[in-house]
């Protein structure tokens, strides 16, 4: 069985946002790079099921130009085997997914964080799905491969579900599907530099949306401190000022 | 020039970061409180592989270079000065001169399991009466029936008596000639007879730290146990303090650096007459020289590891290092608890424990007086 898992090139969630271009760009300059928290959680569970003997090989995928290689870099150190660059800028979701569709063909289980912690567009994965023609199962928390039979476990309103699905598929995870995002061991890093990372040629596609316009949110009001004994005053400031009440 | 690390050197610093972040910071203040050595973060670093960073990966190390290490020490101070030092003395001062001046034998044995944080080794060097001056060592080993015996005792040995320590590479007086001592290295590992590890307590800093009083009283170890050549004792001292005072460096300059980063954020949150330190100038410019004072230790630091990695020597940049990296320390953390007022005195702040950690920093490993002693005999005076 192989797992593809889908690894987005997103800032730092530190990062100070700025924009450039008559606010119609996001200012890169000085960003430090990292997964998308949900890929790596995505990308530990599936090393983790290399580990314990149920898959045979794990790779990542990512579509961007040269400067996420370091992020794939830092999957394979995690313990991915291979890692594909489709050198193209990613321009929105459905010119990823179609971008991903060239190279996701020849795998069992497509694993795709729920949303990247940039854009927070949270469609790739059922693009690439439904481009592929394949199934797709969302809000997945859990998954477990026994007897080459996958159980995935998710999250539903009030409870949580299992379900037996057949391959391939693509899996939209969420929270819960790893304990915690695998931090790299020395040994990782090491052998990291000597696992293929190819780089792919991107194929036509159009994108279908385009930014117009960023705004950062507004600067938050200075915090107003009442007095303990003035609960007065407190209902009058969320009456007439804040008016929430 | 290129001032860039390479791809590996900064996913280190990344994962070491990420790590120390995650496992250790939120535990540090605890151990300190509690004295307790932790069993725990030592197996995590060794499962990290921070153990054996610089040996091959023939004896079960990770085959990195210094400046890997460096920044992995660096990257553990910026948050805990205790588990700097477990990390920085097991690899600097147990593996180190094993790696260096072992025979096959003595490398294949001893050094595997000392890169898995399932066990550590220390370096006795340090006596009752003979710190700086290393030629006052009074622990004697005398070859009696094919066998070393040795007596007297070693103090302030870092990871010298956990209850993974596996041994000791000691330093002893094997003979006089000509009116000289003559000092060698053997290995004494923890349960020869006469060998006694006793931790010492009551530290002002790395208090999480394990730090030892050693005794040997007849302890008796095969011939076989001569580490490097009899009468080689004082070069591998000197050569084992060298790549050490590269690790210390290491260690002042990621106090440095984690105590100016609590000071900045310290001062853009913390509010008086009406708005931020960071806005009163005295304040700024303090932060400022912070800053300046780290960017120019770190250059150094970094440039001594960049000339022993490329073969070139090194001793002068080291000492330099050692000297500077510890300095700034100091002044970081006097001006970044200075920065944080009273609230700084206070055990609930980090900065508290750093500007006790500073200390040692100073002193051990050489102290800055004798780091200067060996710049100035470098520079000819």
């Amino acid at each position: 069985m192989k797992i593809l898992v889908l690894i987005s090139n997103v800032p730092d969630t530190t990062t100070k946002i700025r924009f450039t271009g008559d606010n119609t760009a996001f200012d890169t300059s000085g960003v430090q790079w990292i997964i998308n928290p949900w890929d790596e959680l995505a990308l530990t569970r599936a090393v983790e099921l290399k580990e314990a003997g149920a898959v045979e090989k794990v790779v990542v995928a990512n579509v961007g130009e040269k400067i996420t290689e370091p992020t794939l870099r830092k999957a394979l150190a995690v313990g991915a085997d291979e890692a594909i660059r489709v050198d193209t800028e990613p321009k929105d979701s459905y010119f990823v997914a179609k971008q991903l569709a060239q190279v996701a063909k020849d795998f069992d289980i497509i694993l795709a964080g729920i949303e990247a912690s940039d854009y927070n567009g949270s469609a790739v994965g059922g693009m690439l799905a439904e481009i592929l023609d394949i199934a797709s199962v969302s809000a997945v928390s859990g998954l477990n491969i026994e007897n080459g039979e996958l159980s995935v476990n998710r999250d539903i309103d009030g409870g949580s579900q299992v379900l037996s699905i057949n391959t391939p598929v693509v899996l939209i995870v969420q929270k819960g599907i790893a304990k915690e995002p695998r931090i790299p061991a020395m040994r990782g890093i090491m052998m990291a530099r000597k696992k293929p990372l190819n780089v792919v040629p991107a194929v036509d596609a159009e994108p279908r949306t385009k930014f117009v316009k960023f705004e950062l949110p507004p600067p938050k009001a200075a915090c107003k401190m009442v007095d303990e004994d003035n609960a007065k005053e407190l209902i009058r400031l969320l009456h007439e000022e804040a008016k929430v009440i | 020039m290129n001032f860039d690390l390479t791809e590996e050197q900064q996913m280190i610093r990344d994962t070491v970061r990420e790590f120390a972040e995650r496992e250790v910071k939120p535990v540090a203040s605890e151990l300190d409180k509690k004295q307790e050595f932790s069993y725990d973060l030592t197996k995590k670093m060794g499962e990290l592989g921070l153990f054996g960073m610089n040996v091959p990966h023939e004896y079960g190390g990770q085959g990195m270079d210094t400046l890997s290490y460096i920044i992995a020490v660096e990257e553990i101070a910026r948050v805990d000065g205790s588990t700097a030092a477990t990390l920085a003395a097991h690899n600097s001062l147990g593996i180190s001169p094993l790696l260096e001046y072992g025979t096959e034998e003595q490398k294949h044995k001893y050094i595997p399991q000392l890169c898995t944080g399932e066990a550590l080794w220390s370096f006795g060097l340090t006596e009752p009466e003979a710190g700086s001056d290393s030629r006052g060592t009074k622990t004697t080993a005398k070859l009696v029936d094919n066998e070393w015996v040795i007596n007297g005792s070693k103090i302030f040995i870092t990871n010298g008596a956990t209850k993974i320590t596996k041994g000791c590479t000691v330093q002893a007086v094997t003979g006089v000639k000509d009116g000289k001592k003559i000092f060698s290295t053997i290995i004494v590992e923890t349960g020869t007879p006469g060998f006694t590890q006793k931790v010492m307590h009551d530290k002002m800093m790395w208090r999480a730290s394990n730090t030892a009083e050693l005794y040997f009283d007849d302890a008796r170890v095969p011939a076989g146990n001569l580490l490097g050549k009899e009468g080689e004792g004082s070069h591998i001292m000197l050569h084992t303090l060298d790549g050490g005072r590269l690790s210390i460096g290491a260690m002042g300059l990621g106090l440095a650096q984690g105590a100016f980063e609590m000071a900045l954020e310290y001062a853009k949150e913390r509010k008086q007459f009406g708005k931020p330190l960071t806005k009163f100038q005295i304040n700024a410019f303090k932060l400022a020289d912070m800053a300046l004072k780290i960017e120019l230790a770190r250059n150094l630091l970094y440039k001594a590891c960049w000339l022993k990695d490329n073969g070139r020597p090194y001793g002068k940049e080291a000492a330099m290092s050692k000297l500077y990296c510890s300095e700034v320390a100091n002044e970081v953390a006097y001006e970044a608890q200075q920065i944080h007022g009273g609230y700084g005195l206070m055990k609930d702040y980090d900065i508290e424990r750093f500007y006790r950690d500073q200390r040692l920093l100073q002193i051990g490993e050489g102290t800055s007086e004798i780091q200067r002693l060996v710049i100035s005999r470098h520079i000819g005076c």
